[in-house]
């Protein structure tokens, strides 16, 4: 009698142990998060005034927004690494059609569009560039790393042919165009709070949501989880694939215009090893490269301790290549 | 029957037992291997032939029990103990590498080299070379394997074994694949391994053959050994009893609700098979309302692909399949379950379960589609949904939100069934449902077939137990190379027909060629 309460206390001392090991692996994520933020405050001093939280929020958001792509393209089994490429393309896409206008040899017209347009076009040319990719893993069969690559070369090209390799400069618009507007979107600020952090806030909470409350979502688990047995459970294994570079793709047009926009110019170089920032994070964040496993939650925290880690380096003064070396 | 010991036991098997989590691989068998001789393993699937011969070969160790080579106790625990001992295995998938040449394939991972770096491929070649010649085969060593025919490479595999210096060759299912030219080179050069000293563990489903080929016989069932004798004292029928084990063993009780109105009628199924022939070979069949009919079958035998053309899986499928009167031969895995065909694969983990979700989201995978509001997962509805279905599959978990993998095999099997359930269906596919699982669960997997027919579905019951097929089925149908081989009435059903129509077509190895 006795020794088995004894026992009992044990296993319950145990699984409350075990419990609390659950919780904090959970949480991993967060307490690293936490010990970073605690760790800058006492060393790099006006690291938690509100200037700077917002600062380093509006860089965060660029790599959290990338990183929720990538976070359903890593659960389905996948890896999206054109997403840098594709910032880049977009970013220059929104610039050439503010600066240039779209210009048509045919007629010899040149197009000026409104801003919504602009933004329009944009986006569906980052989703285009994520089906390319979705086509050639879905109908070719090509790993998701290889046809990725290639969407990588593809759209970098692409972005420096649009301009020759020159930076589209001073995005501002024309009022007569009727194409102003554009730096809104990077530096302008709605109760004091920049426009890309309600962006990121909006995204966010539709990617989770996707995720949790949506056949959509429950099939992209499904499919990284287990191929074969969610097509025999009726999962359109195809098209949950094509959505997901879709929609990487679409994060990545989001960005881009918010890089060009805060910069008020468009450079084809921009983005570039921004994938692995964006691997980097929804990694840090939980989600397993063996597909399956992951949440939009944690791929934003993961962004959040990558982009504090940077910002913090930056503000204590430590030099850029030990900034490369630490992993930033 | 006395088993005269004239010949010399060159290996011999003492109380082997093999424990798998939750089964009895083995129980205590004795299996003696004769100098010489071709030793023939025989029994139904599941009987443990495979897991004694992986215990010789090294593959795996057994729980208890001890081997003896030339009356000296040995312990092999792995390839490389076997082959040091003189054991060489040729697994049924032959594992060839068919980008390398036949030469390559006999040295692989033992090369012929050169100061250990440089490979000698002209030694290669000519010992390979010389050993394909002792078998009178017309291979040459240089010959890429993929170039060569399924019997050719059996016989590089053949090859690769003598290559080790073999005196104990086991072969598991040799003649399956061959036509019957090949699979008289491959009797003569095993009569040609039996004068020069080699003995033979020889494991065949095709029993007209066995008896012709071998010495000694050793039959198994359900991991007991069952007899021992010398060919020549024995016929197939004698085989055919011993493989069945005690008949009608029938505890399961069982009490139609066959109704008259046909529910699914196939008409001329037919999926050819990569290379030739039909794995699916012009089968015409029907289910009735209520009705549970069993299909029983060796391995192989087109059962797997059945389903897979029922569901929609196979595009090249040729043939009617009517479902209540509607055309669903053509579509995909959604068009047929939303008209009414659910499945329940036969592989558990690989098919049948999604690791990383928990027990809630496998089950709903199938029917998410009816518990929306708009696009929003209703879940409420959800909840208690899979609520009503652990509740009536009688499933054992904790909460429902506990992680799939953390179930019993039976369980787990029950939240597949629930997954197939939810989604309303009107015929249930089920590929051996009670495999891997326990006795107790496969009791309950049981209650919930007889429960499902009582209310109407038809169940299509696939598996290679003969005793629950014959417990629970209202009509057997039993299919050998990917035709129908023989149907059976649940009252006139025997085990010794169901056993020799699952063989009809292993009967005559001219039938699975050409």
């Amino acid at each position: 009698m006795n020794t088995t309460s004894v026992n009992t206390a044990a296993s319950a001392g145990k699984k409350s142990n075990l419990k609390l090991g659950m919780l904090l692996l959970k949480l991993r994520t967060f307490i690293a998060l936490f010990l970073v933020v605690v760790y800058f405050s006492f060393m790099a001093p006006n690291f938690l005034s509100m200037a700077n939280l917002v600062i380093m929020v509006k860089h965060v958001a660029i790599y959290a927004i990338l990183a929720i792509g990538m976070t359903f393209v890593i659960v389905t089994g996948g890896i999206d690494l054109s997403v840098g490429s594709v910032v880049g393309l977009t970013g220059m896409v929104a610039g050439g059609l503010i600066y240039n206008g779209l210009h048509i040899p045919v007629w010899d017209v040149t197009i000026y569009f409104h801003l919504p347009m602009v933004i329009l076009i944009t986006l569906a040319v980052g989703v285009l560039c994520g089906a390319f990719s979705g086509f050639l893993v879905n109908r070719f069969n090509v790993a998701p790393f290889i046809a990725t690559l290639g969407m990588l070369y593809i759209a970098r090209g692409a972005a420096l042919l649009l301009s020759d390799g020159k930076t589209f400069p001073n995005l501002v618009g024309k009022e007569e165009l009727g194409n102003t507007g554009f730096p809104v979107l990077g530096s302008g600020t709605f109760l004091g709070v920049p426009v890309s952090i309600y962006i990121l806030i909006v995204l966010g909470c539709a990617a989770a949501y996707l995720a949790t409350k949506t056949p959509l979502g429950r099939h992209i688990y499904s499919v990284g989880g287990n191929e074969r047995a969610a097509m025999l459970s009726g999962v359109r294994v195809k098209r949950v694939k094509m959505f997901v570079y879709m929609f990487s793709g679409f994060c990545a047009a989001i960005a881009g215009m918010i890089i060009a926009s805060q910069l008020v110019a468009s450079h084809p170089a921009t983005g570039e090893m921004f994938e692995l920032t964006a691997i980097a994070a929804a990694v840090l964040g939980g989600t397993s490269l063996a597909g399956g496993r992951g949440t939009i939650g944690g791929t934003i925290i993961g962004a959040f301790v990558i982009g504090v880690l940077g910002d913090g380096m930056v503000m204590m003064g430590v030099s850029s290549f030990w900034q490369m070396v630490i992993g930033y | 029957m006395t088993v005269q010991t004239r010949d010399e036991v060159v290996l011999r098997a003492e109380n082997i037992t093999k424990l798998y989590p939750g089964t009895v691989a083995l129980n205590k068998v004795n299996f003696n291997v004769y100098k010489g001789k071709v030793n023939v393993l025989v029994g139904e699937n599941g009987a443990g032939k495979s897991t004694l011969t992986k215990i010789l070969a090294g593959v795996e160790t057994p729980t208890k029990g001890t081997l003896y080579l030339a009356d000296k106790p040995v312990v092999i625990n792995s390839f490389h103990d076997a082959t040091k001992h003189g054991i060489g295995m040729i697994h049924q998938e032959l594992n060839l590498f068919p980008n390398l040449n036949v030469a390559e394939n006999i040295f692989i991972a033992r090369e012929k080299t050169a100061g250990g770096i440089h490979i000698d491929h002209k030694a290669q070649i000519e010992e390979a070379q010389k050993i394909l010649d002792n078998l009178e085969s017309d291979i040459r060593a240089t010959a890429k394997v993929s170039e060569l025919r399924i019997g050719q490479q059996q016989m590089v595999e053949i090859a690769k074994a003598l290559a080790l210096d073999t005196k104990i060759l086991i072969m598991d299912e040799p003649t399956s694949a061959l036509s019957v030219t090949e699979v008289e080179v491959l009797f003569k050069v095993i009569s040609d391994l039996k004068k020069k000293g080699v003995s033979i563990i020889y494991i065949s489903h095709r029993l007209e053959e066995l008896v012709t080929i071998g010495d000694y016989i050793t039959v198994l069932c359900d991991g007991n050994l069952m007899q021992e004798a010398p060919m020549k004292e024995i016929d197939v029928p004698w085989i055919i009893s011993n493989m069945v084990g005690e008949a009608g063993n029938r505890e399961i009780t069982y009490e139609s609700h066959k109704t008259d109105q046909v529910i699914l009628e196939v008409e001329e199924l037919t999926l050819p098979r990569e290379g030739r022939g039909y794995a699916v070979d012009h089968l015409n069949f029907s289910l009735k309302k209520g009705e549970i009919l069993g299909i029983y079958g060796l391995m192989g035998a087109g059962r797997s692909e059945l389903f897979e053309c029922l569901m929609g899986l196979q595009p090249e499928v040729k043939g009617t399949v009517l479902l209540d009167g509607q055309d669903v031969t053509r579509g995909t895995v959604v068009d047929h379950i939303r008209s009414g065909l659910a499945l329940i694969p036969e592989d558990r983990q690989r098919e049948g379960l999604v690791q990383p979700l928990d027990v809630t989201q496998n089950m709903t995978l199938s029917s998410l589609w009816k518990f929306l509001t708009g696009f929003h997962i209703n879940d409420s509805s959800l909840k208690s949904a899979v609520g009503r279905m652990i509740k009536s599959l009688s499933v054992k978990v904790a909460s429902p939100m506990v992680i799939i993998s953390s179930l019993s095999g039976g369980n787990q099997q029950k939240v597949v069934i629930g997954k197939a359930l939810l989604t309303d269906p009107k015929v249930l596919l089920m590929d051996e449902p009670t495999r891997g699982i326990d006795v107790g669960a496969k009791g309950e997997v049981f209650d919930i077939m007889k429960n499902l027919v009582s209310q109407g579905l038809g169940i299509l019951f696939v598996t290679s137990e003969l005793k629950e097929i014959m417990a629970i089925s209202d009509r057997i149908l039993v299919m050998s190379d990917g035709r129908i081989t023989g149907e059976f009435d649940r009252e006139s059903v025997t085990e010794e027909a169901l056993v020799s129509a699952s063989a009809v077509a292993h009967k005559h190895p001219a039938a699975m060629q050409i």
